[in-house]
C-alpha cells in the first residue's frame, strides 16, 4: 500500500473515524494496530526485520534498564569509594548490550540491503540502486536508526527504558513515518503516541490540507518531470543537457520527498502528533553547512548524535588532537573535527546505498564543507574590501550558488559509475552547448509542451509558497483567516488540480516516492 | 569562565558572549564549534564531555557550558 | 445549524462539479469506437427478449435482430462488446437474467480460445477492450464481478477496480485530448445499434483465405471451461435453453480440434451446438459482397443472411414464438425497423 494508492486513502479515513471514536486511553492501540494492517499490507515479506529490531531492541532496552536498577539498589548500601566503579561496571556491562543490540541490527540492515534487495533488483529491473529506487520497501534504514537512536538513549540514560512492548512497537512502526522518515526521537515521540487525542477539527484540517499539498507535489510536479530526468540520463547528453539534468533532478527529488513529507507530517497533524519538521525550505540556503541543516534535518541530526559527536569525543581523535595541534598548529586543532566528518559523510552516503556512487557523494559533501570551512578566513578579508555582502542580490546569488553546487553534488547518484559522473560534470567545462536549450532537444524528452507549462506553474506554485512561509510563516493558518469559503474553495482547487493534473494511474508507471526505500 | 569565553571569542571575535543565550537556536556555534570547544575544555580542565552531554541545552550560552564543566569536573 | 448547511451546500456543490467533470472526461464511444456504447444501451431495451445473444464481434456484427423480427416474429437482444471475453459474457449473462428470463441464450464460443487477461494480447490493448465493455455496464455485484475477472495484471497493480467505479481516475489527464464530440455528447447519448447490433454498411471482399500458423496445444484454458460450465449452470437454473454458436466468419480461425472439444461438451451437457461454417451455402454468404473487411466480419447484407437462416433454427428447433400478433410488441418492433431502414439508408454510399 502506498502513499498515493487509493485503499490508502479509504484505509485512512476509516482510521480517522475510529481513532476518535474509541476512549483516549485506547487510541494508541487503534495506531498499532493500523501500523500493524499497513505493514502486512505494504510489505509483509520483510515483517521478519521489523520484528526482529523490536524485539532486539525492547529486549536490550529492558535489559540495560535492570541493569541501571540494580545498581541504584548496591549504590545506595556501597560506601562513597566504591561507588565509581559499581556505576563504571554497570555502564560497561550495558555498553556491551548496547553494540551487541547495534551490531545485530545493522548487520540485519546490511543483509536485507545487500543481499536481499539490491542484487534482486538489478536482476528484475537493470536499474540501480539511487535516490529514486532503493531496493528496500518500508524505509527500513528509517525505523532501525530511529529505534538505535532510542536504544542509545537508554545506554545514556537520557530517557527511561519503555516497559510495554505494544507500545515501544508502536514507536518503531509508527505508518505514517515508517515508509520515508522522518526519524524521530522516542522522547519527542513516544509520549504523544500514547497521550489520549480529542478532535481537533482545526488539525484535522490542516493535516489534511498538508497532505494534498504534498499529493500535489508528489503528483503533478515530481512524477511528471521524472519523465525528463530518466530520459536525460542517456549518454549522448552533456554539457548544458546535464546542468540542465542536474536542476530537473533537483526538483524532482524535492517535489518527491517534501511532497513525501508532507503526506506524513499532515497524516500525523489529523491524528494529533506533530513529527519533527525534515525540511525547511532547504533551496534558501546560501551555503552548504546550513542547507544540511535544512535538507533531511532528522537524518543530519541523527548523525551529529549518534556519529559524529561520539566520534569527535571519542579517546583516539582526543588523543590525535593533542598531537595534531602541537604538530599543524591552527589546522590540526580542526582536523579531528574533519576526520569525523569524513566518516560521518561515509556513513551517510552508505546508508543511502551500498554503491560507490554514496559513498563518493558523501565524502564530496563533506570536502565542500571542509574547503569552505578552512576558507572562512578569506572571505572574511574579500568581504571586508568589497561592501556587498549585505546588499539583497548577493544574498539571491549566494542561494543560487549553492543550488547549482547542491546539484552538481546530487546528481552523483544519477549514474551507473562514477566515472559516468566525472565524465558529464568534466563536460561542462569542456563541451557546454548551450544551443540544446533551444534547438528542440527538451521536446525531445517525453514531455510535451503542456507538460512544460504545468511543471512551470506548479514550480512557481511552490517557490510562492516557500517565499511566503519563510516570511510570514505557516501559510495554512493565514488561509484559516481567509474564512471558510475561500479556504473551502482553494481547497478543492487544488483537489481538482491533483486529481486532473497529477500523474497517476495505469497510463503512467508513476515512479515509488524516491526515498521510501532507503 | 573566562577561560570558557576566552574559547568562545577564539571561534567568533564578533560576538557577544556574556549576554547571548541562545547560541545554538541561533545558529551561532555549529557543531564544528562545538566538537572544538569540547577539545579545548578537555585540554584545560582535564575532563571529557561525553558524547550525550553535547545538547543545544548545555551550549546555548557560555554560562551554560560553564555549568556543564563545573558538573563535570565535580563528578 | 447554518455552519453544517453551508458545508453540505459546499459538498454538494464539489461533487456536482467533480461529476460533471467526470462526464466530460469519459470517453463518449458516439463517434469513434461506437462499440463502447453496446453493453449501455441494453438496459433501454431490456425485458421480453425471448433470445439474448452473447459474445464479441462474432454476435454483435453477425447477427440482425430486425430480421429475425420480421421474418421470424422473434424478440431478440445482442449483448455483444468489442473482445469480449467468456467471463465478461458470463457476468454480462447474470446480469440480463435480473432484467429478464430469455427462453433461449446464444452464445458464440470463439471467446473460449482466451483463457486469461493477458492471453488476448498486449495488457493495454486488453484494458481498452475492457472499458468498453465494462464502462457503459450498470453498478452491480455483476459488474463488479466482471470487473474483478477482467483486470489485467497491470490493472491490478493501478487499483482498477477504483477507476471503474469512479472513472475520473482513469480518464482524468483526457482533458487535453478532448474533441468536438465530447462536447456534443457530454450530458447525452444517442443509440448506436438495433438492438445490439452494430450496423456496418461497407463491402470489402475476400481476396485470399487467411493463414493462420498451427498451434501447438489446441485445448482450451481451465479457465475457459469453468465459465462455460458456470453459464451452461446458470442457463439451467432459469429454465433457459444455453445454444453454443460458431458464427459465420472465416477469420479468426475455428480449429477443427477447438470444434471437437465444444462438440463433446455440447453433448455431455446436452446442449445444441451449431457450427455455420458448415453451412455457409446454406446460409447464402456471398464473400464478395457480405463482409465489410475481407471476411472477418459481416456486413449488414450479410448479418441479416445469417439471421433469416439462423431464426428458422430458433423457431423451429428451439419453439421460439412467433409475437407479431401481439399488437404491444409489434408497434415497438414496428418502431425500431423504421431506425434500422433509416440507419441502414444513410449509412449505405
Amino acid at each position: 500500500m502506498q502513499f498515493t494508492s487509493v485503499s490508502f486513502l479509504l484505509f485512512m479515513a476509516v482510521l480517522l473515524i475510529v481513532y476518535y471514536r474509541v476512549p483516549g486511553e485506547l487510541q494508541w492501540t487503534v495506531l498499532l494496530a493500523a501500523s500493524g494492517w499497513f505493514y502486512l499490507w505494504a510489505g509483509a515479506e520483510y515483517l521478519g526485520f521489523l520484528l526482529f529490531t523490536i524485539l532486539t531492541t525492547y529486549g536490550c532496552t529492558t535489559w540495560m534498564a535492570r541493569n541501571n536498577t540494580r545498581r541504584e539498589a548496591r549504590l545506595a548500601q556501597l560506601p562513597q569509594a566504591e561507588k565509581r566503579a559499581c556505576r563504571a561496571a554497570v555502564k560497561g556491562k550495558n555498553r556491551a548490550i548496547l553494540a551487541l543490540c547495534l551490531s545485530s541490527n545493522f548487520a540485519a540492515l546490511f543483509l536485507c540491503k545487500a543481499c536481499l534487495t539490491e542484487p534482486l533488483r538489478t536482476m528484475v529491473s537493470g536499474s540501480r540502486v539511487s535516490f529514486l529506487s532503493l531496493g528496500l520497501p518500508l524505509g527500513i534504514s528509517f525505523y532501525m536508526f530511529q529505534s538505535m537512536g532510542y536504544v542509545t538513549d537508554v545506554y545514556r540514560e537520557t530517557v527511561k527504558a519503555e516497559r510495554n512492548p505494544g507500545k515501544l512497537a508502536l514507536f518503531t512502526a509508527y505508518f505514517p513515518q515508517l515508509v520515508q522518515g522522518p526519524i524521530s526521537r522516542f522522547s519527542q515521540l513516544a509520549p504523544q503516541l500514547l497521550r489520549p487525542h480529542r478532535f481537533d477539527g482545526k488539525q484535522v484540517s490542516f493535516g489534511l490540507q498538508r497532505m494534498l499539498w504534498g499529493y500535489f507535489k508528489k503528483l503533478v510536479i515530481a512524477d511528471r518531470i521524472a519523465v525528463a530526468v530518466a530520459a536525460l540520463k542517456a549518454p549522448e547528453y552533456t554539457g548544458a543537457a546535464f546542468l540542465v539534468l542536474s536542476v530537473f533532478y533537483a526538483v524532482q527529488i524535492y517535489a518527491d520527498f517534501t511532497g513525501g513529507m508532507d503526506i506524513a507530517l499532515g497524516l500525523s497533524q489529523a491524528l494529533g502528533i506533530v513529527l519533527p519538521e525534515n525540511f525547511t525550505r532547504p533551496f534558501f540556503s546560501k551555503n552548504i553547512a546550513v542547507y544540511w541543516r535544512r535538507w533531511h534535518i532528522t537524518l543530519g541530526a541523527w548523525m551529529k548524535d549518534y556519529v559524529f559527536y561520539p566520534l569527535s569525543v571519542s579517546a583516539p581523535l582526543r588523543k590525535l588532537s593533542r598531537s595534531a595541534r602541537r604538530k599543524f598548529g591552527n589546522f590540526g586543532k580542526r582536523l579531528p573535527v574533519y576526520i569525523a566528518s569524513a566518516v560521518t559523510w561515509s556513513v551517510t552516503g552508505i546508508w543511502h546505498g551500498l554503491t560507490p556512487n554514496f559513498l563518493v557523494w558523501g565524502l564530496l559533501n563533506c570536502l565542500v564543507i571542509v574547503v569552505s570551512e578552512e576558507l572562512t578566513p578569506l572571505y572574511a578579508r574579500f568581504h571586508n574590501r568589497f561592501s556587498f555582502k549585505e546588499k539583497r542580490w548577493y544574498g539571491w546569488f549566494e542561494v543560487l550558488r549553492t543550488f547549482l553546487l547542491m546539484n552538481l553534488i546530487r546528481a552523483c547518484d544519477l549514474f551507473p559509475s562514477v566515472m559516468e559522473y566525472f565524465r558529464r560534470t568534466g563536460s561542462l567545462l569542456t563541451a557546454f552547448q548551450p544551443h540544446i536549450l533551444w534547438d528542440g532537444t527538451l521536446m525531445q524528452l517525453g514531455l510535451s509542451g503542456l507538460d512544460y507549462g504545468i511543471l512551470a506553474a506548479g514550480i512557481t506554485l511552490m517557490f510562492t509558497v516557500s517565499l511566503v512561509q519563510e516570511k510570514k510563516g505557516c501559510i495554512r493558518e493565514l488561509l484559516w483567516q481567509g474564512g471558510p469559503m475561500v479556504r473551502y474553495a482553494l481547497t478543492f482547487a487544488l483537489l481538482l488540480t491533483v486529481l486532473l493534473m497529477g500523474n497517476y494511474g495505469i497510463g503512467y508507471q508513476a515512479s515509488n516516492f524516491l526515498y521510501n526505500q532507503f | 569562565m573566562d577561560r570558557i569565553l576566552e574559547i568562545l571569542w577564539e571561534l567568533h571575535p564578533d560576538v557577544d558572549f556574556e549576554t547571548a543565550g541562545h547560541l545554538i537556536d541561533d545558529g551561532i556555534l555549529d557543531s564544528f564549534d562545538i566538537v572544538t570547544i569540547a577539545s579545548e575544555v578537555d585540554l584545560d580542565y582535564g575532563v571529557t564531555i561525553p558524547a550525550e552531554a553535547l545538547t543545544p541545552e548545555n551550549f546555548n550560552s557560555a554560562r551554560a557550558i560553564y555549568a556543564l564543566v563545573e558538573r563535570l569536573v565535580k563528578e | 445549524m447554518r455552519k453544517r448547511l453551508s458545508l453540505w451546500a459546499a459538498l454538494m456543490l464539489s461533487a456536482a462539479i467533480l461529476l460533471l467533470i467526470q462526464a466530460l472526461l469519459v470517453p463518449k464511444y458516439m463517434v469513434s469506437s461506437r462499440e463502447g456504447a453496446l453493453i449501455g444501451e441494453y438496459y433501454a431495451n431490456a425485458g421480453n427478449n425471448d433470445v439474448i445473444f452473447i459474445g464479441d464481434c462474432e454476435v454483435y456484427e453477425n447477427f440482425s435482430p430486425i430480421t429475425l423480427w420480421e421474418e421470424y416474429g422473434i424478440t431478440s437482444y445482442i449483448r455483444g462488446s468489442a473482445q469480449q471475453t467468456i467471463w465478461q459474457s458470463y457476468y454480462l449473462l447474470e446480469e440480463t437474467f435480473r432484467y429478464e428470463t430469455p427462453k433461449v441464450v446464444v452464445f458464440s464460443v470463439l471467446a473460449m480460445k482466451y483463457d486469461t487477461p493477458e492471453s488476448t494480447g498486449s495488457q493495454s490493448r486488453r484494458e481498452a477492450y475492457n472499458r468498453m465493455t465494462l464502462d457503459t455496464m450498470r453498478l452491480s455485484s455483476a459488474k463488479l464481478g466482471a470487473i474483478q475477472a477482467s483486470m489485467t495484471q497491470k490493472e491490478r497493480e493501478w487499483e482498477g477496480i477504483y477507476s471503474y467505479l469512479f472513472p475520473l481516475l482513469r480518464y482524468h489527464d483526457r482533458w487535453s485530448q478532448l474533441t468536438e464530440e465530447d462536447i456534443t455528447y457530454w450530458l447525452k447519448r444517442e443509440p448506436v445499434s438495433d438492438n445490439g447490433y452494430l450496423m456496418q454498411t461497407g463491402v470489402r471482399p475476400m481476396v485470399d483465405a487467411h493463414i493462420s500458423p498451427p498451434l501447438a496445444d489446441y485445448s482450451f484454458g481451465e479457465n475457459s471451461w469453468y465459465y462455460l460450465e458456470k453459464m451452461a449452470a446458470l442457463c439451467a437454473s432459469h429454465g433457459t435453453r444455453l445454444v453454443l454458436i460458431k458464427a459465420p466468419s472465416l477469420y479468426p480461425v475455428w480449429w477443427w480440434e477447438w470444434d471437437g472439444q465444444i462438440r463433446q461438451f455440447a453433448q455431455e451437457n446436452g446442449l445444441t451446438y451449431i457450427n455455420m461454417l458448415e453451412s455457409l451455402e446454406d446460409i447464402g454468404i456471398d464473400w464478395n459482397t457480405d463482409t465489410y473487411d475481407t471476411g472477418l466480419h459481416l456486413n449488414v447484407s450479410g448479418a441479416e443472411k445469417a439471421a433469416s437462416w439462423f431464426g428458422k433454427i430458433l423457431a423451429e428447433e428451439c419453439g421460439i414464438p412467433d409475437r407479431r400478433q401481439e399488437a404491444e410488441i409489434a408497434s415497438l418492433w414496428a418502431d425500431k425497423a423504421a431506425v434500422y431502414y433509416d440507419r441502414k439508408q444513410s449509412m449505405t454510399p
